[in-house]
C-alpha cells in the first residue's frame, strides 16, 4: 500500500516535469519562429472585427468578405512597400453581435499586436469596441455604425470613413423633396413605420419633425417591436390611410415581413422610402422576395456605380455565392484606406499611423465620396445615395452624378 | 376612426391567430386537468416542434404542413417518454417537485437548443407564406385561415379521443378520482404518460400551423406560452372547449388593441383580461369550481 502511494507520487512528479519542460519548448519556440520569419516577408496584422455569429451574421460574414479580399488585393500588388513590401495579415475577431464580445476581440487583437482595427457594423458594437481600442491608442476604422455619439466622443483614435446619422436623414430629405419635385409632387402625404428601439424612434422622431416643413403631411406614426410577429395590423393601418409614401426605418427582418405583408394586403402606394432601410438595398432581398422588393427605394451607404473596382468587386462577391450589400463596399474601401494611411506612415507605430489618416487625401475608394479628409475623426466628404430596386438589380436613381437609371417615382 | 372593414378584418386576423393559441393552450389545459400539474416545459417542447419542421424543411425539403404528419407521433413518444422516464419519477409523487421538474426540463431544452442552433432568428418559406383569400372585399391569409380550421378539428378529435374511446374514458377515470382508477385496474404512470403525449403531439401541430408565416429561435416558446397560460385560465383550467374559446377570444383582443393601441403596446389587452379573470372569476369561463 505505501509503495504504491509512492509510486503514483513519484510519477505525478514525472509528469510534472515532462509538463515543465514542454512548456519550455512552447515558450522558447514561438520566440524563435517569428524571427525566421520577420527575416524573410515582414508583416502588419490588421484586425478586422465583424459580428459573424448571433442576430447580425449575414451582414457580419459580408463586411468581412469585403476586408478580406482589399487585403489580398493589396498583398497581390505586393504589400505595403514603405516598410520593404510588407504583406498584411488579417487577424479576424468575431464581435458575435453584441459590444461585450466585440470589446473582448479588441482586447485579444491588441494583446496579439495589431497595428490598427476595422469594422463593428453595428452602432452599439463600434462604441463599445472603438472605447477599448482608444485605451491603447490603437487606431479604429469605424466600418458601418451610423450613432452620431461615436464620432461625438472626441477619440482620437477612431475615424469613420461613412456617413454618420445626422448627415444621411438630412441627405435623405434633401434627395426625397428633389425626386418628389422632379415628378411634379406627386407625394404629399406619408405614413412612417418605425421600429420602437433607439434607431427607429429616433428617425421617425427627426422626420416628423423635418418632413412638414418641407410640404408633405405626416399622417400617422406606427410603432412596432423588434422582433416583431406579425405585420397584420400595421398594413391594415396603412391601407385604410392610403398614404402617397410610406417611410419605413426598421432592421431586415421587419422590414421584409412589412414590405410581404404590404404586397399581401395588395397595398401599393406611390413609393416606399427608406432611410437606412434594413433590407431595402440588400441583394438578399432582391433575391429572396423579388416581387414585394420592386420599386422599393433607399437612402444609404452605397458604392460609386460608375467606378470599375466597385463592380468588379460586385462581380467577386457574388461569385462566391454571396448577395452583395453596402458593407462590403465599405470594409473594402475601408482597409484600402488604411493601406494607404500605413504606407505613407512607413511604420507600424500606432501614433504615426493616426497622424497619416488625419491627413488623408485617399481617392482611391471605391464610395461616391471624393477624396478622404478627416475633421475629428469623421470624413467629411462622406454622403449616401439612392438606390431602387428594379427588376432583380439595384439601381443607383439619384444624385445624378452617379445614377444608373431613371428613377420609378410614382411606381408605376 | 378605423372603418368597419378595417376592424372586421383585424378581428378575423385575431380569430385565427387565436386558433393557434389555443392548440397550444389545449396541451397544457389537458395535462392540467389529468395530472394536476403546471407544465412549465411546454414553451421548450413548442420551441423544439417549431426547429423539427425548421429542419424538415431546411434539410430535407419538407413542407411544414406535411411535416405534422410524422412529428405528431414523435412528440407523443417524446411526451410519453418524458413524463414515464423523467418528471414522473423524478417527482416522487409529490406536485411541488413536478413543477421544479418541468421548468428545470425547460431550461436544459432551451440551452440544448441555444449551444445547437445558437440564437439567430430561422424562417422558412413557402410559395403560400404570402397567399391570401379573398372573402369580398377582405384579404385573409391563406396559411392562417388553414390554421384555424386544423385547430378546431384537432380539438374537436381531442375531445373524441376523450369521450369516445377507451383510452379517453381511462383519461378522464384518473382525472377525476385517480386512487379509484388505481383501484379499478386502470395504469396510471401509463395514462398520465398518455395525456402527456398528447399534450406535446398538440404541439407538433401547433408548430407546423405557425412555421409557414412565423420564425423561430430558441427562446420562442416563452412568448407564446404566456399567452397559452392566460388562455387555460380564462378558458378554465382543464377544459377542451374552454381552451378553444379563450385562445380565440384572446387572439382577436391582441389583434384589436393592437390596431388601436398600436403593435408596441398590443399585449397589455391579454393580460388585464388574465388579471381581471383571476379577480371576478378565478374558476374561468368553463371550469369547475376548485
Amino acid at each position: 500500500m505505501g509503495r504504491s502511494v509512492q509510486n503514483t507520487a513519484f510519477s505525478r512528479r514525472t509528469v510534472l516535469k515532462a509538463g515543465a519542460a514542454a512548456a519550455a519548448v512552447t515558450t522558447t519556440l514561438p520566440f524563435a519562429v517569428p524571427s525566421i520569419l520577420r527575416a524573410q516577408t515582414p508583416v502588419v496584422k490588421i484586425g478586422i472585427l465583424q459580428p459573424v455569429t448571433g442576430a447580425l451574421a449575414h451582414d457580419g460574414d459580408l463586411g468581412r468578405a469585403g476586408a478580406e479580399m482589399a487585403i489580398n488585393e493589396i498583398n497581390a500588388a505586393g504589400g505595403i512597400k514603405s516598410l520593404g513590401g510588407a504583406k498584411l495579415e488579417m487577424l479576424f475577431g468575431d464581435a458575435r453581435s453584441t459590444p461585450e464580445a466585440g470589446t473582448q476581440e479588441v482586447e485579444r487583437m491588441q494583446a496579439e499586436g495589431v497595428s490598427a482595427i476595422v469594422g463593428g457594423f453595428a452602432s452599439p458594437i463600434c462604441l463599445a469596441a472603438s472605447q477599448a481600442a482608444a485605451r491603447y491608442d490603437l487606431p479604429y476604422l469605424v466600418d458601418v455604425g451610423v450613432s452620431d455619439q461615436i464620432m461625438a466622443r472626441g477619440l482620437t483614435n477612431t475615424f469613420r470613413f461613412s456617413p454618420g446619422f445626422g448627415k444621411v436623414t438630412q441627405v435623405a430629405l434633401d434627395n426625397l423633396t428633389a425626386l418628389n419635385e422632379r415628378a411634379g409632387k406627386p407625394g404629399r402625404t406619408v405614413v412612417l413605420v418605425h421600429e420602437d428601439g433607439l434607431f427607429g424612434s429616433g428617425l421617425a422622431k427627426l422626420l416628423q419633425a423635418e418632413l412638414p416643413k418641407r410640404g408633405f403631411e405626416v399622417l400617422e406614426t406606427i410603432a412596432h417591436p423588434t422582433p416583431a410577429r406579425d405585420m397584420s395590423n400595421v398594413a391594415l393601418r396603412i391601407r385604410s390611410l392610403n398614404p402617397d409614401l410610406v417611410i419605413p426605418s426598421n432592421y431586415y427582418g421587419e422590414f421584409v415581413l412589412l414590405a410581404r405583408t404590404m404586397q399581401q394586403q395588395r397595398i401599393k402606394p406611390k413609393g416606399i422610402y427608406a432611410i437606412l432601410g434594413g433590407a431595402a438595398s440588400n441583394g438578399r432581398f432582391v433575391k429572396e422576395f423579388p416581387q414585394a422588393a420592386q420599386n422599393v427605394i433607399d437612402c444609404n451607404h452605397w458604392h460609386d456605380p460608375k467606378n470599375p473596382k466597385a463592380l468588379a468587386l460586385r462581380k467577386a462577391v457574388e461569385g462566391q455565392g454571396k448577395s452583395f450589400a453596402y458593407n462590403v463596399s465599405l470594409n473594402y474601401s475601408n482597409v484600402l484606406l488604411l493601406a494607404d494611411a500605413i504606407e505613407r506612415a512607413a511604420s507600424t507605430d500606432r501614433k504615426k499611423i493616426i497622424e497619416a489618416l488625419n491627413a488623408s487625401t485617399f481617392a482611391g475608394h471605391i464610395m461616391p465620396y471624393g477624396p478622404t479628409k478627416f475633421v475629428n475623426g469623421q470624413n467629411e466628404g462622406a454622403t449616401p445615395i439612392n438606390t431602387q430596386i428594379q427588376g432583380e438589380d439595384i439601381k443607383v436613381i439619384f444624385p445624378d452624378a452617379f445614377a444608373e437609371a431613371k428613377a420609378n417615382f410614382p411606381a408605376a | 376612426m378605423y372603418s368597419p372593414q378595417i376592424i372586421l378584418e383585424a378581428a378575423l386576423n385575431g380569430l385565427m391567430t387565436g386558433a393557434v393559441y389555443a392548440l397550444i393552450a389545449l396541451g397544457l389545459t389537458l395535462i392540467y386537468g389529468v395530472l394536476h400539474i403546471i407544465n412549465f416545459a411546454h414553451g421548450a417542447l413548442l420551441t423544439c416542434a417549431m426547429f423539427a419542421v425548421w429542419i424538415a424543411w431546411a434539410w430535407l425539403g419538407m413542407d411544414p404542413y406535411l411535416a405534422i404528419l410524422p412529428l405528431v407521433p414523435l412528440m407523443f413518444v417524446l411526451g410519453y417518454g418524458l413524463q414515464r422516464f423523467v418528471i414522473g419519477p423524478a417527482s416522487h409523487g409529490d406536485d411541488g417537485n413536478i413543477l421544479l421538474v418541468t421548468l428545470g426540463l425547460s431550461i436544459v431544452l432551451e440551452n440544448l437548443l441555444l449551444a445547437v442552433f445558437q440564437s439567430d432568428t430561422r424562417t422558412l418559406d413557402t410559395d403560400y407564406s404570402f397567399q391570401v383569400v379573398a372573402l369580398g372585399p377582405l384579404l385573409l391569409s391563406y396559411p392562417r385561415l388553414i390554421g384555424l380550421g386544423v385547430a378546431v378539428v384537432v380539438t374537436g378529435l381531442l375531445w373524441l379521443v376523450l369521450n369516445r374511446t377507451d383510452t379517453g374514458k381511462a383519461i378522464r377515470a384518473v382525472a377525476k378520482e385517480k386512487l379509484g382508477a388505481n383501484l379499478v385496474g386502470i395504469d396510471v404512470p401509463h395514462v398520465y404518460a398518455v395525456t402527456f403525449g398528447l399534450g406535446c403531439a398538440c404541439l407538433a401541430v401547433a408548430a407546423g400551423l405557425l412555421m409557414p408565416t412565423f420564425y423561430v429561435n430558441p427562446r420562442i416558446g416563452g412568448a407564446f406560452v404566456l399567452v397559452a397560460f392566460t388562455v387555460v385560465v380564462l378558458g378554465g383550467m382543464g377544459s377542451l372547449p374552454g381552451a378553444l374559446l379563450g385562445g380565440l377570444f384572446i387572439g382577436v383582443v391582441e389583434s384589436l388593441c393592437g390596431l388601436f393601441l398600436g403593435d408596441s403596446l398590443g399585449q397589455i389587452g391579454i393580460f388585464l383580461i388574465f388579471i381581471a379573470v383571476l379577480l371576478v372569476r378565478p374558476t374561468g369561463l368553463f371550469g369547475a369550481k376548485a
